[in-house]
């Protein structure tokens, strides 16, 4: 009986010393691409970031809650709208705008998960995707804020009133700290006493109702964590272009953000992490390699879907037991 | 008072009366057995007491208390656990883990996000202490999608034990178990006989005939006897409805 404390759970994420390694790596990356002069990549890799933190977001439901949410992007795009609507009123503070667009994007997530989360499997997809398809349609339609063209920011937020994040330095660091952050919660709560719950209604939702717990409420509260840092994400990916617009919510975005967590593995928020960034390197090198690159990575999801189920965080497995 | 009351519990699926008028009561103390023909809605009763069915008439008390508007779970948080006729465990935790997350339904910490819920020692520790009851303790390692038919018809018995229930519905626990575990089952339950009423489905007989404190018997959805074993046993009207054929 006393093994029982010691004995780990059977899907162990990677130790946090790898993880101190890997954010220490990142860190540094921007110092070693301006030195050899690719300071472009410093570019690249902040937008690979935004997207990780999206991705690992939706993780949390799609991977631990068995949540297949086809409207992510709706997330993504209030909290750019957060970050742009005031902006075009001149407020431009981040301690503002970016609690604002997790807040908002929370509030939007709890309002559609109360009634997307009374169904179930296809029927969820559906309603998740028409949810994330009024968004988009709404904000064509907010002529005031640039309607279908979008608004340009000249600029990014500011925090207590400095220009921090102009630099793309700076900036990458803030998107690598928002990642990193991220991770860390999205893994603690997968790992934790609620996110056994989670997992345990994934896997057999009428038997954790029998053992009395509340699923409806344990998942709208996962949902509305993850809409809040999709916010989050969405509130970055303004700053990162100086530019807000209704495509961010349009379904290609969730699409490719569900691609980003099946390439990770599904059920590793490491795993979908990598996965977000990974594509973002991808597209860099497959779209200078030819024009038709959306081809090339759609056989590597393929490729992915059929040889290696458990994506990246299984082939990371693998290797290290070898 | 009764543990569990039922009062003309009715449910129909279209035209067909599955539960017709049922009425019963599972003592302080008491294993109540529940047997019948395959079809004569015995499931159907049990999902309707546990609050996964919602009746058309009729209703449930719990303790004195009308839980018959109440979700499934709400009950479950009142203290009654439940074994399903079909293997309902998580098959990608381990074994122990299914027993510490039915133990964690009643745990301070059960929605807790900010800790390590495979290292909370208290539930690993109730996990182990019922697996060991029901003879799975070497196994307590194993993800429960690889464990045998019948062991994890032990592991439900365990998981519904850790729920600390006040009743504990058994829907055909040894259904689909071999030889040796249905008597490592029956012995488990009989040493909880008398702390913990149970209402048990079963077609084994002589799990059946060696638990039951009382029978009754559903057919097309009516009870038509309920009574002592012994009684039961020599019931011509139940003998000629089910038993004939099958405790031969």
């Amino acid at each position: 009986m006393t093994l029982a404390a010691e004995t780990p759970a059977p899907a162990r994420a990677a130790p946090p010393l790898g993880a101190v390694a890997v954010v220490a790596a990142l860190a540094l990356a921007p110092l070693a691409f301006d030195a050899a002069g690719a300071g472009f990549w410093i570019v690249v890799l902040s937008r690979g970031l935004v997207y990780a933190v999206a991705a690992m977001a939706l993780q949390l439901v799609l991977g631990r809650g068995g949540l297949v949410c086809f409207g992510f992007a709706a997330f993504l795009v209030i909290g750019a709208y957060a970050v742009g609507i005031p902006y075009h009123h001149r407020v431009e503070e981040g301690l503002v705008v970016l609690p604002l667009a997790m807040a908002a994007a929370a509030l939007f997530a709890l309002a559609t998960g109360a009634i997307a989360l009374r169904t179930r499997g296809v029927y969820f997809i559906m309603i998740t995707l028409a949810f994330g398809q009024m968004v988009y349609y709404a904000l064509t339609a907010l002529s005031t804020y640039g309607g279908d063209d979008g608004m340009t920011l000249w600029g990014r937020s500011q925090v207590a009133g400095f220009d921090l994040f102009r630099d793309r330095r700076a900036f990458y660091w803030l998107c690598l700290g928002a990642a990193a952050g991220t991770w860390a919660l999205v893994r603690a709560v997968s790992r934790s006493h609620f996110g056994r719950v989670l997992e345990g209604a994934r896997q057999n939702e009428a038997r954790m109702a029998a053992l009395g717990f509340d699923v409806f409420r344990v998942r709208l509260i996962a949902y509305a964590l993850s809409g809040a840092l999709g916010g989050l994400a969405g509130a970055l990916l303004a700053n990162h272009a100086e530019f807000v617009s209704p495509a961010y919510g349009s379904w290609h975005v969730s699409g490719e953000l569900i691609v980003m967590v099946v390439l990770g593995g599904f059920a590793s928020v490491t795993g979908a992490g990598f996965g977000a960034i990974l594509l973002a390197v991808l597209e860099e090198v497959l779209s200078r390699l030819t024009s038709h690159w959306k081809i090339l990575l759609g056989l590597g999801v393929v490729g992915v879907a059929l040889l290696a189920r458990d994506g990246l965080a299984g082939a990371l497995a693998r290797w290290r037991g070898r | 008072m009764s543990v569990l009351a039922i009062e003309g519990l009715t449910k129909r699926f279209g035209a067909l009366v599955v539960t017709d008028g049922v009425s019963l009561t599972v003592e302080p103390g008491e294993v109540h057995a529940l047997i019948g023909p395959n079809g004569a809605g015995k499931t159907t009763l049990i999902k309707q007491i546990a609050g996964a069915v919602a009746p058309d008439a009729g209703r449930v008390r719990l303790d004195g208390e009308d839980v018959t508007a109440l979700p499934e779970h709400a009950r479950a948080a009142r203290g009654l656990a439940r074994t399903f006729q079909i293997t309902a465990v998580f098959p990608q935790f381990t074994a122990r883990e299914n027993v510490a997350l039915a133990a964690q339904a009643k745990a301070p910490r059960r929605l807790w996000p900010f800790s390590v819920a495979a290292r909370d020692a208290g539930l690993n520790a109730a996990a182990d202490a019922a697996l060991e009851t029901v003879g799975l303790a070497g196994r307590a390692g194993e993800l429960a999608g690889r464990l045998a038919h019948g062991e994890q018809r032990g592991l439900e018995v365990a998981m519904a034990l850790v729920q600390r229930p006040r009743l504990l519905l058994l829907d055909e626990p040894m259904a689909g178990a071999g030889r040796d575990e249905t008597d490592r089952l029956i012995a488990t339950l009989a040493r909880l006989k008398g702390r913990v009423p149970m209402l048990l489905i079963e077609h084994d007989m002589g799990a059946v005939f060696a638990l039951a404190d009382r029978v009754s018997v559903l057919v097309a959805g009516r009870i038509v006897a309920t009574g002592a074993p012994e009684a039961i046993r020599a019931d011509p009207a139940v003998r000629a409805a089910y038993l004939g054929t099958e405790a031969a």
